[in-house]
């Protein structure tokens, strides 16, 4: 069966590959040395030169905003991936092993839901100092149990299926089973959360940021650069305006992706749009 | 000798609107740094004496914008001729605001306080001359020392100094309680403090302001809205240089740059590697360049220094040019003293000056072959690690006490890790010399002791910059002194 893409996954998709290309791009050419300082040519007006202007260290506005997409895309890859294979994993063991299993990891799921992302990094950083791995940390755990829930409702379904049934009468273990035939079934939600989890990690990696829990400097952060424009708002409000255009446009993209991915493979949605 | 007071001198004011055409007298104040108690001869937090020195508390002195000395509880002093007698004469008619008078046993036990082994005045160094404190008559009061001083008359006009009197001072931390022309009349933590005008006081009839309210604004973009909106009046130690042309296109506003004693230094730690070695600080000397961290830290708002001492002092030497901007200067240094390649921390405290200049900093170093990693700390972290246990490499602070060059000859023991034996008898020299002259020179000759052994790296001097609405006059252009007398405001 063949189902027309949605508009949102296209532009969701397209604003995806253009964001990974620019950071990609960014490791080995920025049009500038991101680091690099010319003060007297502070606040320069966009150019041939300097596309976007400079900030007010004279640094060049477009290698600054490269280089930042760089570090929100790595904090957003690692934090939901480390937070989505922890949280994933332990929603297949609540969903395998059922009973006091369960009990114990959905009430630690309901637990970490309680726990805001944000505390939990102003935490990290009073222990041991802001920086950004903390940063990724405080993202990660505010992913385990997003991830754990997804994978715990979606298992369950698997498990009365003929097939999963079928594998338990040939005498395969919960273990075995998961790996085999659970995981795979329940790889669409998964990754389709993960997308929209990429979203909102971004966003939370550029509140850190802003709140200088985040990148530390001089590594460039969307966060960073609005938190500095701040003061600068009368002086040149282009400085805030365009890390903000660049999270709100990243933030767009994966959400859009996400849901677009979700229209494709729920087929519960697929059922209603035909 | 003097503290070290870490300041964002920064108040605002604004100014309750009554019936057209009467004049305004309301001044509400605010700072960008509340104090957690109240008693400025008890803790170090410069903002307690910008609000309540000379306002709420009196000492037997105060100074003026200039950093002269004045009478102020004391209205005449004798000094003998060995210099080591002062015999202060009181005023008349001072009270303190509960209602007591003041007289010679209140200076008396306001000073043996201080001076008591368990105290915790912020300036022990202030008493640390003083031999003993005599009641001559209930007017008259008598103080030996044990050594000349020169700095004695300024130093007790500082907060630190307050006299107190002994019913009221163990809750001073919560609700002062002084001689001054204003009495405190609230705290409500976290937003404002409010003075109203003291009508017992003996001066009351020169005193414009009936009421001042200290407001607590710490984010410069927040100030400068409350500013716009008319809700602050003006803000004496604004933070934020690059907010200024606003305010100064705007009739509205008055805009005014001043000095204050605040020395804005990149700190070294001197007692361990690199930085015990002079070729590596004197390579950091080389690597910055002051003209542009000023520019892109202050907005060229600040001037440079060369060593220790304020450019506005009577004994300014300029040393800006002794170790000239040198990237392969400084990369050569840095090779001879092994520090090439290697990784330095700088530790910096969480103000505008210090957290910009930290990034500039940063990659002037890296022009000269060192890596730089900068950790913005919080105050109460920089408080705990940098200036107590000296866990640091590199700090920037500005140190906004008066004569303030007695930091190197603190020892070992202070945050600067440094020692020498030939600046601890200069030192002695100037703080008991007496000449004017000759003190002259011995500072100068301080000065370049300090600049010729690089004991840190001499970025500017901390600008005073105050926004004003139109009709508010009496403002210091400068801060000679941590406190800002309000009894001479008036609001048009």
């Amino acid at each position: 069966m063949i189902r027309r893409a949605p508009v949102n996954l296209w532009i969701g998709g397209a604003l995806v590959a253009m964001m990974t290309a620019i950071a990609l791009l960014s490791l080995v050419w920025t049009p500038y040395d991101h680091t690099l300082l010319d003060i007297p040519a502070k606040f320069a007006a966009p150019s041939a030169e300097h596309w976007l202007g400079t900030d007010q260290l004279g640094r060049d506005v477009v290698s600054l905003l490269m280089a930042a997409s760089v570090n929100s895309l790595t904090v957003a890859f690692v934090a939901v991936g480390l937070g989505g294979a922890i949280g994933t994993l332990l929603g297949l063991a609540a969903s395998a092993w059922g009973g006091w299993v369960e009990a114990i990891v959905m009430r630690l799921v309901d637990l970490g839901f309680a726990f805001p992302a944000l505390l939990f990094a102003i935490m990290l950083a009073a222990a041991f100092g802001p920086s950004l791995s903390n940063a990724i940390l405080a993202i990660a755990f505010i992913n385990i149990p997003v991830f754990a829930r997804v994978a715990r409702g979606a298992a369950n379904q698997i498990w009365t299926r003929d097939f999963v049934l079928a594998g338990q009468a040939a005498g395969m273990g919960r273990a075995a089973l998961t790996r085999d035939h659970i995981l795979p079934n329940i790889a669409a939600p998964i990754i389709v959360q993960a997308t929209i989890e990429f979203a909102v990690a971004i966003l939370a990696e550029a509140a850190l940021s802003y709140l200088g829990l985040g990148a530390q400097p001089p590594m460039p952060s969307w966060g960073r650069m609005l938190s500095e424009a701040q003061t600068l708002m009368y002086l040149a409000p282009e400085l805030a305006i365009y890390p903000g255009l660049c999270i709100i446009l990243a933030v767009l993209g994966f959400g859009l992706l996400g849901d677009g991915l979700r229209d494709v493979t729920d087929p519960r949605l697929a059922r209603t749009r035909a | 000798m003097t503290t070290l007071r870490f300041t964002c001198l920064a108040a605002a004011f604004a100014v309750g609107l009554t019936a057209p055409g009467f004049a305004q007298s309301t001044l509400r104040i605010g700072l960008q740094q509340e104090p957690t108690v109240l008693d400025p001869t008890s803790d170090a937090t410069a903002s307690i004496d910008g609000m309540l020195a000379q306002n709420v508390f009196e000492s037997l002195t105060v100074v003026d914008e200039t950093g002269a000395v004045h009478p102020q509880l004391a209205t005449t002093w004798e000094i003998s001729d060995d210099g080591l007698t002062y015999t202060f004469k009181l005023v008349e008619g001072a009270t303190f605001h509960d209602g007591t008078s003041l007289d010679a046993e209140d200076v008396k036990f306001s000073f043996d306080r201080a001076m008591a082994e368990d105290s915790t005045n912020p300036s022990k160094g202030i008493f640390e001359p003083i031999e003993s404190v005599t009641v001559i008559d209930p007017a008259t009061v008598e103080i030996k020392l044990t050594r000349k001083d020169a700095f004695f008359l300024f130093n007790l006009a500082q907060g630190d100094a307050s006299i107190i009197a002994p019913e009221s001072v163990d809750a001073n931390a919560t609700t002062p309680i002084g001689t001054g022309p204003f009495k405190f009349d609230g705290w409500t933590r976290g937003d404002r403090l409010t003075l109203i005008k003291y009508e017992d006081h003996r001066a009351a009839s020169d005193v414009a302001i009936d009421k001042v309210e200290f407001r607590f604004i710490a984010d410069p973009a927040a100030a400068t809205a409350a500013l716009m909106a008319e809700e602050l009046d003006a803000f004496p130690g604004f933070p934020a240089p690059e907010l200024l042309e606003q305010f100064e296109a705007d009739p509205r506003f008055k805009v005014v740059v001043g000095s204050t004693e605040g020395e804005v230094i990149l700190a070294l730690n001197n007692a361990r590697a690199p930085f015990d070695k002079i070729e590596a600080r004197q390579a950091v000397s080389h690597a910055i360049n002051r003209d542009e961290i000023i520019d892109g830290a202050m907005y060229g708002k600040a001037v440079p220094i060369g060593s220790f001492y304020p450019p506005h002092g009577p004994a300014y030497v300029d040393l800006t040019g002794l170790y000239p901007h040198d990237s392969e200067k400084a990369k050569e240094l840095f090779t001879s003293a092994g520090v090439a390649g290697s990784e330095i921390t700088l530790r910096v405290p969480p103000f505008p000056y210090a957290t910009r200049s930290g990034e500039i900093v940063q990659a002037e170093l890296a022009k000269a072959g060192v890596t730089v990693k900068v950790e913005n700390v919080e105050w109460g972290f920089w408080i705990d690690e940098v200036y107590k246990k000296k866990n640091y490499d590199m700090t920037i602070i500005a140190h906004t006490s008066p004569n303030d060059l007695s930091n190197f000859a603190r020892g070992k023991d202070y945050f600067y890790g440094f020692q020498s034996d030939d600046f601890d008898a200069l030192w002695n020299a100037i703080k008991t010399e007496t000449d004017t002259d000759t003190r002259m020179g011995l500072l100068k000759d301080a000065q370049n002791f300090v600049a010729d052994n690089a004991i840190h790296a001499f970025l500017f001097q901390l600008p005073k910059l105050g926004i004003y609405r139109a009709n508010v006059d009496g403002f210091w252009a400068a801060s000679p002194v941590l406190y800002q007398p309000l009894s001479a405001v008036t609001i048009k």
